[in-house]
């Protein structure tokens, strides 16, 4: 859907906002909306994502991983190598670019793993602007080091003691600063979930990655890939590789948290065990209880612990055009270690979602075929929590 | 006719302006907000507005989410706040306002949820993350079964107040403050402007109800004198029942409520 009319994606979207929001949102939307197509704009952030951030980034043929398996082609789209070591530099230098324009002097946002605040920190950094993250307490705990970071990038982070101290309660405090300094403050969102624009903007922004595989794809094989595979917790990376590529014939996945399984309580699988509903801004997929509360979420990784969607991925399932499945921490553990061991790469916990699913496509399919996967991040920041998942297990 | 709205006409001809106090419902407990309720009650408030604990309450401070979280890790579940809400029409017959977020009413279907708060005793609904696009159901769903209450703030465009007074009914809420409820900032001249401008807008067709970080007497006195129809205090409410033993909840509540009061009776 190019440009969702109302903001809905069929009846997924939309602006569920308190009023005092609502002159914030109308003035991002027609500054998007003159921005987008504006071509000083673009040449703009063009520069700023090809010699700043380090687009484009490589496709990468797992040669080892795939013969190892015995199956379909792996292909790995480096996201990884981004500055910053995740695909959300795409976004952040984008909105803080558009920010930049709006003449906004401060950028506040959330994050989950860290990734975000560490991308909005540097963005900030890069284009003089000042920068406030909000951080779940747990999350800042287990990622401690991109709490560092963003402060040796100049920002400050605010860690939220509230609710499950997660990602979403970092967009509850995140939104509840907007409100109150609404009239000076840029929210920088992170993912493509939130009130429309939100999720159409990241939506564009991250759409680099899907048009250079596509590019990248047709010099290979001279056709799109047969299957193409990304994690999902807001879904900003896998709407981002999957939207340029809806059109063709590609089989999509879209892979969420099952943490320690569906019928457990400890997942964040929305689209695969949620149900409709509306928070943050937007109806969509959502963890919630009988009562219309939002429930806990539990994943092995921060960035993904999120128990809302982005609302065209809520619309692309229920119009079955891109199958959402799950995987559980032992499968995402698993496929960490065997990335790491045959292709000396170490992904992020999230993008080992990916993986780990590419593991099962690619295992049933032809070595004529291809599998392109969105490796969203680098897996430093998570390599001290897979430690400690290794010597829990080992001592159990 | 609406209560609200007989509320309102009934205050107009008393030369009185309306006190609405805002509680959460099952906060502490379900005793300690029926004791509360007595105690509004007896100290003349003229509308209640009674909190429904959302997990994700976003237009909330923390005063309200604190209690919005006790409420929750009580047990405080739809069905038992409707029993609760039948319980109060035993003992009165106040106009009772439910504020939540949309989500709450979403999950159990808008026309289900407002039909069942309507039986229980609900004569209106706040819902502060429900924006005028995306209220069609909502609003057709409420129709002739309850007023909806909706907000607007003092950055909202001219063109926008004319589209919300329209489908606001009951009164009409001016968010106080750019910020969440309970936020101390004193009170702003953009506030004092934000009041009287509405009020020329709307010429009188609406009440304007003023609410977010109203906690004292003098700030009632002091909005009241600009001309809102109503006041809503909640945050200082919920502070007063926090630190107050139940014992002695109904009577510390009815004189606070009292002081509040006072400043909504205009001078013959």
């Amino acid at each position: 859907m190019k440009y969702p009319k109302n903001g809905r994606f069929g009846e997924f979207g939309g602006k569920y906002i308190p009023e005092t929001l609502v002159p914030a949102i109308e003035e991002l939307e027609e500054n998007y909306l003159k921005f987008k197509n504006d071509k000083n704009f673009k040449k703009e952030l063009d520069y700023y994502l090809k010699v700043y951030a380090g687009r484009p980034t490589p496709l990468y043929y797992a040669k080892n991983l795939s013969e190892k398996l015995g199956g379909s082609k792996i292909y790995l789209k480096r996201e990884d190598l981004l500055h910053g070591g995740a695909h959300k530099i795409n976004n952040t230098l984008g909105q803080a670019l558009l920010a930049k324009k709006m003449n906004k002097k401060r950028i506040i946002a959330e994050t989950g793993a860290g990734q975000h605040g560490v991308a909005t920190a540097m963005a900030c950094a890069v284009l003089g602007m000042k920068a406030e993250v909000y951080m779940g307490y747990k999350d800042t705990i287990r990622q401690k080091l991109n709490v560092f970071r963003m402060n040796l990038l100049g920002a400050k982070v605010h860690p939220v003691k509230s609710g499950s101290k997660t990602l979403k309660d970092a967009i509850n405090e995140a939104i509840r600063d907007w409100i109150t300094n609404v009239e000076t403050t840029y929210y920088l969102l992170g993912s493509a979930v939130g009130p429309h624009p939100y999720p159409v903007m990241v939506r564009d922004f991250q759409s680099v990655i899907g048009k250079e595989i596509k590019m990248q794809m047709k010099k290979i094989n001279n056709k799109a890939p047969d299957s193409v595979i990304a994690c999902v917790g807001g879904g900003s990376n896998a709407i981002g590789t999957f939207y340029p590529l809806v059109d063709t014939n590609a089989e999509i996945i879209g892979v969420e948290a099952a943490g320690q399984g569906l019928k457990s309580k400890l997942h964040s699988a929305t689209l695969s065990a949620g149900s409709k509903g509306v928070l943050h801004g937007m109806m969509t997929y959502l963890l919630q209880d009988e009562e219309g509360q939002i429930t806990e979420t539990h994943s092995i990784s921060a960035g993904l612990d999120y128990p809302g969607v982005g609302p065209e991925h809520s619309y692309y399932k229920d119009t079955k055009r891109i199958k959402y499945h799950s995987a559980t921490d032992v499968e995402v553990i698993d496929a960490f270690l065997m990335l790491t061991r045959t292709e000396g790469i170490i992904p992020a916990l999230e993008s080992a979602h990916a993986i780990a699913e590419a593991i099962k496509v690619a295992r049933k399919g032809k070595n004529s075929e291809s599998i392109v996967v969105t490796l969203s991040g680098r897996g430093d920041k998570d390599v001290e929590e897979v430690q400690n998942y290794l010597n829990k297990n080992v001592e159990d | 006719m609406s209560k609200i709205k007989e509320k309102f006409a009934e205050l107009e001809r008393k030369n009185q302006k309306a006190l609405i106090s805002y509680i959460m419902a099952g906060f502490p407990n379900e005793k300690a907000t029926i004791s509360t309720v007595r105690g509004l009650v007896k100290g003349g408030t003229d509308i209640i507005e009674l909190g429904f604990p959302f997990s994700d309450p976003l237009a909330d401070g923390q005063i309200i989410q604190n209690a919005s979280t006790v409420s929750l890790e009580k047990g405080t579940k739809i069905n038992k706040f409707f029993t609760l809400v039948k319980k109060i029409r035993k003992e009165t017959d106040i106009p009772l306002v439910l504020m939540t977020y949309t989500n709450i009413l979403y999950h159990k279907g808008y026309s289900k949820f407002i039909k069942d708060a309507k039986k229980a005793g609900i004569d209106g609904f706040i819902l502060p993350d429900m924006s005028i696009e995306e209220s069609k159901e909502y609003i057709d769903a409420a129709k002739n079964n309850a007023d909806t209450i909706f907000l607007i703030s003092p950055n909202t465009t001219k063109k926008r107040i004319e589209k919300i007074s329209k489908i606001s009914t009951g009164f009409l809420y001016l968010v106080a403050v750019f910020g969440t409820t309970g936020i101390k900032t004193g009170i702003k001249n953009y506030t004092l402007k934000a009041i009287k401008d509405v009020k020329k807008q709307t010429k009188g067709k609406i009440p304007i109800g003023v609410g977010f970080g109203v906690s004292t007497p003098d700030d009632v006195k002091k909005y009241i004198s600009a001309g809102a129809d109503a006041v809503i205090v909640g945050s200082a409410y919920l502070k007063l029942i926090e630190k107050t033993p139940q014992n002695k909840l109904e009577t510390k509540i009815a004189s606070f409520t009292k002081r509040l009061k006072k400043h909504t009776i205009l001078k013959q």
